[in-house]
């Protein structure tokens, strides 16, 4: 079936990653594949063999060398792109750490699925969150056609001089990478002109001026290093906000650090990423129906994570459920629980929060699930005590 | 071929001042092949000896451009950059001209950790060189056993002890099994042979495909050894048929050199502080067992000279 970029279309959530990256026409493409995401490097293999990009494909022996290839590429004056998925993300793990310590600009697509054991195909963010202290900015999508657009910005962010930092696109495996979903695609040269050249200031292939990468640094350097790392972390921020407004001015769809929806005066909130986020929504139009004050919060950008702006965007909220589709076997709930938990440590207001752990694994999150936590949520609105800080649902 | 004199006016693309061990066979071993070709070259080097020896910042001892990522993957960093080069000379990016690349590990970093990494560079036909070299054993973190380290030898974790007394397992032979990739070029050379070396990095450099030069690395610090010594023992663990220089090429095999009267093993072990328990008496049984096994390879080898493998 024939593309077009006039109009809607249906595509599944690889189909329209894979069509992104075809736009967007790296120069290399190491990648090895994994469900759920083997769709896209299939696709993409495809538009290589038709000779509809430049891209010199690399098809590795493990995600561990893809990554390799990506840092070698990248570091050789390359643009670079790849996609995984669970344990292909996590055997990458000790190579996404150099990759954001080289400051290579490498942008790759997780399609999230649960980490073994035991060992399961379908989506949970075990893989992406475990990796969210590596160095890469981290975007989460809820829809096909946010997959796409964020994609196509990721390049740009990673790339942003002020930013220099990998980037990471995740979407829900299955339920977004293998649903069909009417979207709106940008033109090729559209596409081409939002994101411009690559003209990186170092490259291994600059061979009248040759450089080191990845020397070895000790005591009296390392840390000066990792702080430089740490300021452009907090400094894509901006440049995540600023390319989104950009997006939506060129193109219609306009992107921010989160989706707030009607939030303005909830007093009961779930807080939830990715394509979960559309099953809350239904659950808050039938309970604003009964004249309920809910709302909610889905976070897209999560690496850096956007404190200030979700505490303040949060303070009106009298309870809050942060619903993680991953458990940090801490005792203590999910990664989005505790940093939106402590993010609020510094409003005024502090809105009761409380954990919920559901969907791993690809359980079905269904709106019944979300009306179940609207209710308990009410019921801390009303008593002001939170009676089960944490726990599982969807069991 | 260019004569000694000549390669020494050849600029230095690996720079003194770096931080390898006096008597280390490594430095040698990379000038010599970074000088057998002029054209530019882009470098890798897997975490090791070489990597650490080199860069550490804000120091650099590479003239070239260079690139350390890990341990396990230096022959896929090298697929990338040898990828990106492609792709950005298909598309005019950058001017077109011969880049060679090279990457660089010891043998713990290609034997084992990274072999997986290496056989799938090989497999894919990647334009680059792989030089292992070879001091067998995990020398920069202490003296570990690798599957290269030769037979009883005693290192941190194959000690010789009073039950077990050294490593007790034949080295993989991994020569042989780059060659089964079925590779343009593999050879095996040590330092000690400049000429047979600097030939062999030259032909290699000259081939479009994988090509891959295992070199023998004396190590004073896990051999026990002297600084001064590590050239002659270079020659002894040839001439004693330990380490036999060879070559394959599209599939044939070369003996490059046949010492005229094939020493005893115990020339190159005695000196070496390694195999010290080899020379108590009670323990000649090891030291015969090793000399036989030696010579069973090198008979295996000597079959196969001149034949198609």
């Amino acid at each position: 079936m024939a593309i077009t970029t006039k109009g809607q279309i249906g595509l599944t959530g690889n189909t329209a990653i894979a069509y992104a990256m075809k736009q967007i026409n790296p120069d290399v493409c190491p990648a090895y594949p994994i469900t759920p995401s083997t769709g896209i490097i299939e696709d993409f293999a495809g538009f290589v063999a038709d000779g509809e990009v430049d891209t010199e494909m690399i098809t590795v022996e493990s995600e561990h060398s893809a990554m390799s290839a990506c840092i070698g590429a990248e570091a050789a004056g390359a643009r670079v792109m790849t996609a995984t998925s669970s344990q292909g993300l996590a055997l990458m793990w000790e190579m996404l750490y150099i990759a954001s310590g080289m400051r290579l600009p490498i942008v790759l697509t997780n399609v999230n699925r649960a980490l073994s054991a035991p060992i399961n195909i379908h989506c949970d963010h075990s893989d992406s969150m475990g990796a969210r202290d590596a160095g890469w900015v981290q975007l989460y999508s809820e829809t096909v056609q946010e997959a796409y657009d964020n994609l196509i910005q990721a390049i740009r962010i990673a790339e942003h001089t002020d930013v220099l930092l990998p980037t990471m696109v995740c979407l829900d495996g299955f339920i977004t990478s293998h649903a069909i979903e009417n979207i709106s695609l940008i033109s090729d040269a559209d596409v081409k002109g939002f994101i411009g050249a690559y003209k990186p200031a170092h490259a291994l292939l600059d061979v009248e001026h040759p450089i080191t990468y990845g020397a070895m640094s000790l005591p009296d350097n390392y840390i000066e290093f990792k702080h430089e790392q740490s300021r452009a972390m907090a400094r894509s921020k901006a440049v995540v906000s600023a390319i989104g407004a950009e997006f939506g001015k060129k193109f219609g769809r306009s992107y921010g650090l989160f989706d707030a929806y009607r939030l303005e005066d909830a007093d009961s909130v779930i807080v939830i990423l990715n394509s979960a986020a559309g099953t809350t929504k239904v659950a808050v139009d039938e309970l604003r129906a009964q004249g309920k004050k809910v709302g909610m919060l889905r976070p897209r950008l999560f690496r850096p994570f956007p404190f200030e702006e979700l505490a303040k965007a949060l303070s009106g909220a009298k309870a809050i459920a942060v619903l993680d589709r991953v458990d940090s076997m801490n005792g203590f709930g999910g990664p989005l629980f505790n940093e939106i938990r402590s993010a609020l440590y510094e409003t005024d207001s502090r809105p009761k929060v409380m954990s919920r752990i559901y969907g791993l694994g690809g359980r079905d999150y269904k709106v019944k699930d979300a009306l179940g936590v609207y209710d308990e949520l009410g019921k801390v609105v009303s008593t002001g005590k939170v009676e089960t800080l944490q726990k599982y649902i969807t069991l | 071929m260019a004569t000694l004199k000549e390669l020494a006016k050849k600029e230095e693309r690996l720079t003194g001042g770096h931080r390898l061990c006096a008597g280390c066979g490594i430095p040698p071993i990379v000038r010599l092949i970074l000088r057998s070709t002029d054209a530019p070259i882009v470098a890798t080097t897997a975490t090791g000896c070489l990597e650490v020896g080199t860069s550490i910042y804000p120091y650099t001892a590479w003239n070239i451009p260079w690139i350390h990522s890990a341990f396990e993957n230096a022959a896929a960093t090298i697929s990338g950059v040898e990828a990106a080069y492609r792709a950005l000379k298909k598309t005019g990016k950058i001017p077109d001209r011969d880049i060679k690349f090279i990457a660089f590990g010891g043998d713990g970093g290609t034997y084992d950790i990274g072999l997986q990494a290496l056989s799938g560079a090989l497999e894919r036909r990647h334009n680059f060189l792989y030089v292992c070299y070879d001091n067998g054993a995990y020398m920069n973190t202490g003296i570990q056993r690798s599957s290269a380290t030769p037979l009883f030898s005693n290192t941190t974790t194959s000690p010789a002890g009073k039950a077990i007394e050294g490593k007790q397992e034949w080295r993989k032979d991994l020569t042989r099994i780059v060659v089964a990739h079925n590779v343009p070029y593999a050879a095996q050379a040590s330092p000690h042979n400049w000429a047979d070396l600097s030939k062999k990095a030259e032909k290699a450099l000259a081939i479009n495909g994988p090509t891959f030069l295992n070199v023998m690395s004396p190590c004073p610090l896990g051999w026990y050894t002297k600084s001064e010594d590590s050239i002659k023992l270079a020659k002894l663990s040839v001439d004693t048929c330990y380490w036999p220089l060879y070559e394959v090429e599209n599939g044939v095999l070369r003996v490059t050199y046949k010492p005229k009267e094939k020493k005893p093993l115990a020339e190159w072990l005695k000196p070496q502080g390694r195999f010290k328990h080899l020379f108590k008496p009670e323990n000649k049984n090891m030291l015969d067992a090793f000399q036989e096994r030696v010579d069973l390879e090198w008979q295996r080898l000597l079959e196969l000279d001149g034949k198609r493998i």
